[in-house]
């Protein structure tokens, strides 16, 4: 295998007394897709940032292509496509314009970026709406014009934050269709997120981050068939049930995890399990079966929910 | 609708180490929609010209201009509203429409993605207040030659010298811009416009100060903008000058310097 394309090595970040990210190590290799999973604050924008080079890091080692970001920022960006967390599209330009400038930015021919530009709002089906002002698009057409500017420099590794947080369903599965394809024509992606359908479409390897730390690394499936057993059966109380709750399921094997309003039991037979509770007379408000998911082991991980 | 994406199959190209016109290529592309705007930057002056200028100059012939030479209202007036002018644009430019993209639109955090640099963010967004400044004065300065306000060729300086008084003003507006957290705070820059604008020796000459204030008037940046175009408007020469351009010389570096400094520090956490 060639050197990977991102190399961190005890990478660390700290924002005054707050750790951010604690010395964590991993390789992305050219034509992967890799994932972060994690819930808010777990580091995984601020991971971002400084494999981006925008955040200058404060303790350990990190390579991009082989450069360090602190010596060649430049070099390394303009080989970049970046989709950050929150749109920053240029409101004061169009929607062709904010493709045009950044081609700019990046030092390409106008006649290049002509060319590049028709492509990319077919892409990103946004053709009819060339010469119309940002503002007014919805929430996925800008999302996809912020993806699309991101591929105008050709770039080697595109690095996607968050990107379909706070879409509608369908606009999340149209903007998978555009990441899947980017993935079969051999672009190398990072993203992050904290969607576990998304980590599971889109990755072929992940990492799981929580306070800082990565906390597992492996494929989807990987991970899934190494924390979590093959099943699920959730088991739903009235609050006021809740409570005593794990003496009397704390028979089960394979374990439980005790969330607010349910119980998680994981188990490689579901029906054996529901059998076992029937027997011993116990009647949840609602029950569950269902595969296991990396929300499971994430779970597994931290004891806590993904989602919050 | 197959389209050809993206993995690059060219090697990466040249790399350019200044990229701040490219900012004045974004600019170009926001203002050439809203020109109109723009010619306010160019009335206002005119309009105090033919007010304060035309007004008053029919009830004080003349005043003593630099070096204490008689000269006729109109024409001492004019250029110290040119001066004012290149320091009311720039300022606009460098604090409330960066604050906008600083803050706001977060336009200059994805543009620091791309091989752009704070640095190229701060020098493209102080030279283009420079280049609309330019185009100002050299508008105000048609005005003037035409009303028969200017002394001889040299008055052509005003125009370079407009430019140097919009640098002084820019890069400190956009260095107080990076200290601003709220719109409230630009109450301040208009606390600090506005006397400058009155206050430094705009309408009449120095001398009508009492003595103990002249010291304060000489701080103001603004009275040496006025003077300065004064000099070059009515040709009259002294060593005075050299204190002036120094001045807004420094002052501007200082400014830019601290500017380029804050921005990178905001922008790059």
């Amino acid at each position: 295998m060639s050197e990977p394309l991102v190399q961190a090595r005890g990478l660390t970040k700290r924002f005054g007394d707050f750790l951010a990210v604690d010395a964590v190590d991993f390789d992305i290799a050219k034509g992967e897709a890799f994932g972060f999973l994690g819930p808010n604050g777990a580091g995984k924008t601020s991971t971002m940032k400084m494999i981006t080079t925008v955040s200058p890091i404060t303790e350990g080692k990190l390579t991009v292509f082989g450069l360090d970001p602190a010596a060649d920022g430049r070099r390394i960006r303009q080989r970049l496509g970046v989709v950050p967390q929150e749109d920053n599209l240029d409101m004061e330009l169009t929607v062709a314009e904010n493709l045009y400038i950044y081609g700019r930015y990046h030092d390409m021919p106008r006649a290049d970026i002509r060319r590049r530009i028709t492509e990319l709002l077919e892409f990103a089906q946004l053709s009819d709406r060339s010469d119309s002002p940002v503002e007014p698009l919805s929430g996925g057409m800008k999302r996809r014009l912020t993806i699309a500017r991101a591929l105008i420099n050709e770039p080697d590794l595109v690095i996607l934050d968050e990107p379909t947080t706070g879409l509608d369903p369908q606009a999340r599965h149209l903007l998978w269709d555009r990441l899947y394809r980017l993935k079969r024509e051999g672009a190398t992606l990072i993203i992050t997120t904290h969607y576990m359908d998304e980590a599971e479409q889109l990755c072929d390897r992940l990492v799981v981050m929580d306070k800082g730390k990565i906390v597992a690394e492996g494929s989807p499936r990987q991970l899934i068939a190494q924390y979590a057993p093959r099943e699920v059966v959730e088991l739903r109380y009235p609050e006021e049930q809740m409570e005593g709750i794990s003496e009397r399921l704390g028979w089960l094997e394979g374990g439980i995890e005790i969330l607010a309003d349910r119980v998680i039991v994981y188990t490689d037979d579901a029906e054996a399990t529901q059998r076992e509770l029937t027997i011993r007379d116990i009647h949840p408000e609602q029950v569950l079966v269902r595969r296991s998911s990396l929300e499971d082991v994430f779970l597994k991980l931290t004891g806590r929910s993904l989602v919050d | 609708m197959s389209v050809s994406l993206p993995t690059r199959l060219t090697p990466p190209g040249r790399m350019t180490p200044f990229r701040a016109h490219r900012i004045w290529e974004r600019n170009y592309l926001v203002y050439r929609r809203v020109w109109k705007v723009i010619l306010t930057g160019f009335f206002e002056p005119v309009f105090y010209l033919f007010s304060i200028g035309i007004g008053i100059g029919e009830l004080v012939p003349e005043v003593p201009g630099p070096g204490g030479v008689p000269v006729d209202y109109t024409a001492f007036v004019a250029p110290a509203l040119m001066a004012a002018s290149a320091m009311n644009g720039t300022v606009l430019e460098t604090t409330f429409n960066i604050f906008f993209r600083l803050k706001f639109e977060k336009t200059y955090d994805g543009i620091l993605t791309t091989p752009m640099s704070s640095r190229d963010i701060a020098i493209g967004e102080i030279g283009w207040a420079l280049v609309r400044g330019a185009l100002y004065s050299t508008a105000f300065f048609v005005v003037m030659v035409a009303m028969g306000l200017t002394a001889s060729w040299w008055a052509v300086l005003t125009i370079p010298g407009a430019v140097l008084i919009g640098f002084a003003f820019g890069s400190v507006g956009l260095a107080a811009t990076t200290y601003m957290r709220s719109w409230q705070d630009f109450d301040l820059v208009s606390l600090v416009t506005m006397p400058l604008f009155l206050f430094s020796a705009t309408f009449y000459p120095l001398d009508v100060y009492p003595t103990a204030i002249r010291p304060l008037i000489r701080l103001s940046p603004l009275y040496h903008g006025n003077e300065m175009l004064r000099a070059f408007s009515l040709g009259i020469f002294d060593w005075t000058l050299a204190g002036h351009i120094t001045f807004l010389l420094v002052m501007g570096l200082i400014g830019a310097f601290i500017a380029s400094r804050r921005l990178d520090g905001l922008l790059r956490k």
